[in-house]
Parts: structure tokens; C-alpha cells; sequence
């Protein structure tokens, strides 16, 4: 099913959570919203499930809009930060929940539901667990056991918040993969939040970045990391150089001097100039954009990170990767060239 | 690590002092203050009770306990104890679901008001109804002229109780409705149940035994409560009497005996409360 998310607005007092948020949702999408904490995405994800309700715009799921309908009726599947498992009942009856509560004409028999929660449970790889309570599950069991209740309604969408924020790092990572594959058999349309780029980047087909109620980019993982679209997002995603520059003549200046760097379309006046650590190369100082001293070398592994004072006012200091082979030692004067850069007129 | 410090603890002298300052002279003493204090002020009492009850052997103690107005008591402790913690539940349940699910103005006047009956003697808890419902009193006159009694009567002894045992209920519930949040709530509602499914398959269960033992201190306290009730019954034998009231005029009239059979019921009542409540308090617990 497609979820159309039309100029959504949403006010908690006087701070805007959500300031017209436009998204369209494929059918069968796994999509991450991905934002710091405060940027609305989970409220976004709420109002597209119908626990909380917008105060402009629309929610359409296919071509019905779903502000008409509550919660549920809206036959979403939806897996909470802390999972709400219910405390007081077994992990079987926690998923044969939605299937006992079903108005009585529509509820399946017993032996049914019993099938339908002890294949849900296999889904999830859980059966064994079947009579066990919430509490006696670690964290990961218990994100898969409220994964297999929401989808025990059969939903027409499965709507996840920071479905793995819980976990430590390593279930985390065997779960995102499960999850993933998990979608790819199922294909429900599914949207999840988080905070951690790397998941969204990992698990999404597309990534819909959000900073301050507002939308900044919609796209690929790759789109997003690669070409994004603002300052928010370049420094958001992935390890960014950030350096301040004004804009002149047509050429980036830093520290008052030219540095030969395009100035991407920006209008004159004060911008910023971001860099992958990746694409700075080592080259001579002289006529490089950027000059400095290298303070300090560090790390193991294919790439080597060094830390360069720029000779400039402001005494920045770049962290920047170069091949293991280059031979530079602290003290030693370099030259820093831009290979791919991006420059965005200074915030509002 | 672990090896060092089981090694340290081996080496360690068998008979050595645990590292606290005081001696054990000192210790006994504080151990046997504690004893003695808690020995006169609560079991020599509970004890006198008892023995007073059963001074004259079990068939007296019985016929005290059988006599008309001694039954008559304890059928309207019962009735009034029964018919308070029914309507405290339910608006015990009713104003914790409201302090801890909704915003609205004056809510936290509400949760303060709540304590009230705790820090108001119940002698002005019975008298406000009075003001309220007697003869002067505001209400007084429509219910008299419908002739509806309420105060020397059984409503007002209800009443009475009921605002003294109010915060019994809410007060257990508040707080750990507050801590569990709303979030299996809105599951419940996700996955399709209706409002009122999901308060009876999960808000309520997942309170249980917060609930019945919020239920358990108000009736043992609706049983017991002297105060307000005094104020509002009117001591009509064999009608107005709770037990509380019983034992007080048996008191005064010499009937010791007769007096402490009765009151041996309450103290039963309060051990019973007590047991219950540990298993109780750990079930809450569980809860959490």
C-alpha cells in the first residue's frame, strides 16, 4: 500500500514539531526517517499510525485518506521504541492479541489463531519461547516478539520506531539484517525511525533526512550520502571537513585569501565549504587552497588519519584519511586540495 | 581479580570483627531498645486483646460476639466497609486514570486534594458532612423534606467513610500507572482492541495488584474508622453502630469483656491486612 504524507503540520504549544511535511511512500518501500532527536520524525510516525493527529495536511493510505479513521482501524503494525510488550501475558498471548480482540463476527477460532501465532513466533524464530513472559526475554527477543505481534493483524503497514535503539551494538547488527530480510519476504510497506545514519543507510530503500520539523532531503542512501542536498545533510551523514569561506568573485575564500575553489552557484558573502575526510589529498603548500602543519598521525588499517593545524585565524584543525604509504611526520608543512567538495551558503 | 580477592578473604583471620565501629555491647543494646519498644507498644496491646477477649473462656467471648446489637455491628462494618471500597474503586480507578493520562487544568490541585482526608482530622471529616447533610445543613432540608435520612443514619456513615478511605486506591494507583506509561496502551489500541478492551485486558491487569492492595488498606481502615463515623452515626443501638462505635459503648458501660471480644474481630482484621499486604507488596513489586 502507498502512504501519502501531504503538507503535515503539527504544534506542541508553541513549538512546531512538524512544518508541512510532504512524503510519498511506495508500496512495498522500506523507508528510515533519519533526523537528531526533536526533529519530528517520530512524530511523523505517529500521525501516519494515528496515535496523534495532525493539525494541517493529510495522510492518505492509497487513495483513502486515513485522518478519517483511528488507529485501529487503520491497520497499521506498529513496533514501539520499548517495545510495550504486555507485561502481565505470555509471549503467545501477546501475539494473539490483535487476533483476540477482533470484533467477534471477524475473530478466527481458537485452533487458528493458535496456528497463526505459532507460525508468527517461527517467522520471528521465537517459537520455543511461546510460553515465557516479556520479562524473562532479553532485549532482542523481545523487539522480535513485538515485531511478530504487529504483524499478527496482518497490517498494511508496519511502522517501526527506533526499532533497534534499545539493543547493544552487536544484536543490533544481526537484527537489521534479519529485518531487511525479513522485508524482502513479506514486503509490507514499512517505516521506521532512528537516529543512526548507519542503519538508515544500511536497511533503506530510501532515507527521508528531517532536522526541525522540516524535510531536507528524500532519497537513495547513496543519493543522500553522496550528493546531499544541504549543509545539514552533508554534515548529518557521514564524517564531514566543515570549514567556514566567503564567497567572492566567483571563488571560495578562506582566511581572506582565494583558494581556487569554485563557489558551486553560491551567491557572494559567507558560506561553508564541506569536504569528506577521504577526498582531502596531501599535496605541497605551495599554491595549495589550504596550508598547515601536521600535529598528529594516528591509526591502524588501510587508511591513516592525520590532524592538520591550518594556518589560518581561527586555528582550525582537519582530520583528514590518507593511504598508509604517504610519508608525513608531525611538524611537517602541508598543502590540503580538495578532490570532491561542496559549498553551501552560511545558515539563514 | 575475583581470585585475588577470594585469596585476600582466605588469608583473612576466621574470627575477625566485620568492619563496623560499634561493639557488641553496643549492638545488643540497640537490638534489645528495638524489642523492648516494639514489645509494649504493639504486642503487649495485641496481646491484652486477646487475653482480656478470652478472660472468662470461649462461650462468654462467643455470646458476646452473638449478641444482637454486637451482630448488628458487625453486619453494618460489613455493609459499610463493602459498599465504600466498591465506590472507592471505582473512582479510585477513575481519578488515577485522569491524573495520569490527560493534561487539564487544576490537575495537580486534584493530586494534592487527594491526600486531604489524610491530613484532616476525622472528627471534621465527619462534621462536614453534618454541616453538609443535617438538619441545619445546607442540603439538609431536601433531603428532609423527601424524607431521606443521611446523617444518624446509613448514608451517613457511607459518606463518612467513604472520604476518609478515599485516597487509598488512587494513591497506590497514581504512581505506578504514571511509571508504565501509556505505551501498552496505545499497542493495544494499535493492534485493534477498543477502549474498553484495552482497559480491561491490559490497563487493569497490569495494575492488579497495586489495585488489591490499595483495596485492602481501604477496607481495613472503612472497618476500623472511629472518628468520622462517630460524628455522623448517632450510636443508635443494634442500628447505627459499626464496630468501632460497639466497643465503645460497651467500654463505657463496664462490659470489658464484652468490649474486647469485639475489638479481638478488628485486631484479627489487622493482622490478616498485614499478612496480606507483605504478599502483597511483593507482587507489587513485580510490577514494576
Amino acid at each position: 500500500m502507498k502512504i501519502g504524507v501531504h503538507n503535515v503540520t503539527k504544534r506542541f504549544g508553541a513549538f512546531a514539531a512538524l512544518a508541512g511535511v510532504d512524503v510519498e511512500i511506495g508500496s512495498g518501500e522500506l523507508i528510515a526517517l533519519l533526523g537528531p532527536s526533536g526533529s519530528g520524525k517520530t512524530t511523523l510516525l505517529r500521525i501516519i499510525a494515528g496515535l496523534d493527529w495532525p493539525d494541517e495536511g493529510d495522510i492518505y493510505f492509497d487513495d483513502v485518506n486515513a485522518l478519517s479513521r483511528s488507529v485501529g482501524a487503520r491497520n497499521v503494525g506498529f513496533v514501539f521504541q520499548h517495545y510495550a510488550l504486555f507485561r502481565h501475558m505470555t509471549v503467545f498471548e501477546n501475539v494473539a492479541f490483535g487476533l483476540r480482540v477482533r470484533p467477534r463476527k471477524q475473530r478466527l477460532d481458537e485452533g487458528d489463531i493458535r496456528a497463526r501465532v505459532m507460525r508468527l513466533l517461527d517467522l520471528v524464530q521465537l517459537g520455543w519461547l511461546a510460553d515465557r513472559y516479556p520479562s524473562q526475554l532479553s532485549g532482542g527477543q523481545r523487539q522480535r516478539i513485538a515485531l511478530a505481534r504487529a504483524l499478527a493483524i496482518d497490517p498494511r503497514v508496519l511502522l517501526l520506531d527506533e526499532p533497534f535503539g534499545a539493543l547493544d551494538a552487536k544484536v543490533r547488527k544481526e537484527l537489521r539484517r534479519w529485518l531487511r530480510n525479513l522485508h524482502e519476504d513479506i514486503h509490507v510497506t514499512s517505516v521506521f525511525v532512528t537516529h543512526d545514519q548507519e542503519e538508515a543507510l544500511e536497511l533503506a530503500d530510501r532515507v527521508v533526512v528531517m532536522d526541525n520539523g522540516r524535510i531536507e532531503q528524500i532519497g537513495t542512501p547513496q543519493e543522500v550520502y553522496e550528493r546531499p542536498a544541504t549543509a545539514f545533510v552533508h554534515e548529518f551523514i557521514g564524517e564531514s571537513i566543515v570549514l567556514p569561506i566567503t564567497v567572492a568573485d566567483g571563488v571560495a575564500h578562506y582566511g581572506g585569501v582565494p583558494t581556487g575553489l569554485d563557489h558551486q552557484g553560491v551567491a557572494s558573502g559567507a558560506g561553508r565549504l564541506f569536504v569528506r575526510p577521504y577526498d582531502m589529498a596531501v599535496v605541497p603548500a605551495s599554491g595549495a587552497p589550504f596550508v598547515g602543519q601536521v600535529t598528529r598521525i594516528h591509526g591502524l588499517g588501510a587508511a591513516r588519519r592525520i590532524e592538520v593545524a591550518l594556518r589560518s585565524d581561527d586555528g582550525a584543525v582537519v582530520e583528514i584519511d590518507v593511504p598508509r604509504s604517504g610519508e608525513l611526520a608531525p611538524g611537517q608543512a602541508v598543502g590540503l586540495q580538495p578532490r570532491m567538495y561542496r559549498i553551501f551558503a552560511a545558515a539563514r | 581479580m575475583s581470585v585475588a580477592v577470594s585469596a585476600l578473604l582466605a588469608r583473612r583471620p576466621a574470627r575477625s570483627r566485620p568492619a563496623r565501629s560499634e561493639s557488641a555491647v553496643v549492638r545488643w543494646l540497640i537490638i534489645a531498645a528495638a524489642m523492648a519498644f516494639l514489645t509494649v507498644f504493639l504486642v503487649l496491646p495485641l496481646f491484652t486483646v486477646f487475653a482480656e477477649a478470652f478472660s472468662r473462656g470461649v462461650w462468654p467471648y462467643l455470646a458476646a460476639l452473638t449478641d444482637p446489637d454486637a451482630l448488628a455491628a458487625i453486619r453494618l462494618t460489613l455493609v459499610v466497609a463493602a459498599l465504600s471500597v466498591a465506590v472507592n474503586l471505582v473512582f479510585g480507578v477513575i481519578a488515577a486514570w485522569a491524573i495520569t493520562r490527560f493534561e487539564f487544568p487544576g490537575k495537580s490541585l486534584l493530586t494534592t486534594l487527594i491526600d486531604l482526608p489524610f491530613s484532616v482530622s476525622p472528627v471534621i471529616s465527619g462534621l462536614v458532612f453534618v454541616l453538609l447533610f443535617g438538619a441545619q445543613g445546607y442540603f439538609g432540608g431536601f433531603f428532609q423534606s423527601h424524607d431521606i435520612a443521611i446523617i444518624f443514619a446509613l448514608p451517613g456513615i457511607v459518606l463518612a467513610t467513604l472520604f476518609v478511605t478515599f485516597p487509598f486506591v488512587a494513591r497506590e494507583l497514581i504512581p505506578l500507572m504514571q511509571e508504565q506509561g501509556i505505551q501498552e496502551e496505545e499497542a493495544a489500541i494499535s493492534l485493534g482492541a477498543s477502549g474498553l478492551a484495552t482497559f480491561f485486558r491490559v490497563t487493569l491487569p497490569n495494575v492488579r495488584w497495586a489495585l488489591l492492595y490499595g483495596v485492602l488498606l481501604c477496607n481495613a481502615r472503612a472497618m476500623g474508622e472511629f472518628g468520622a463515623v462517630s460524628v455522623v452515626s448517632g450510636h443508635v443501638r443494634g442500628e447505627t453502630n459499626t464496630m468501632p462505635l460497639h466497643i465503645e459503648i460497651l467500654y463505657n458501660e463496664y462490659h470489658f469483656m464484652a468490649a474486647f471480644a469485639v475489638a479481638s474481630l478488628l485486631a484479627l482484621l489487622a493482622l490478616v491486612t498485614l499478612v496480606a499486604k507483605t504478599v502483597l507488596e511483593r507482587r507489587v513489586g513485580e510490577d514494576q
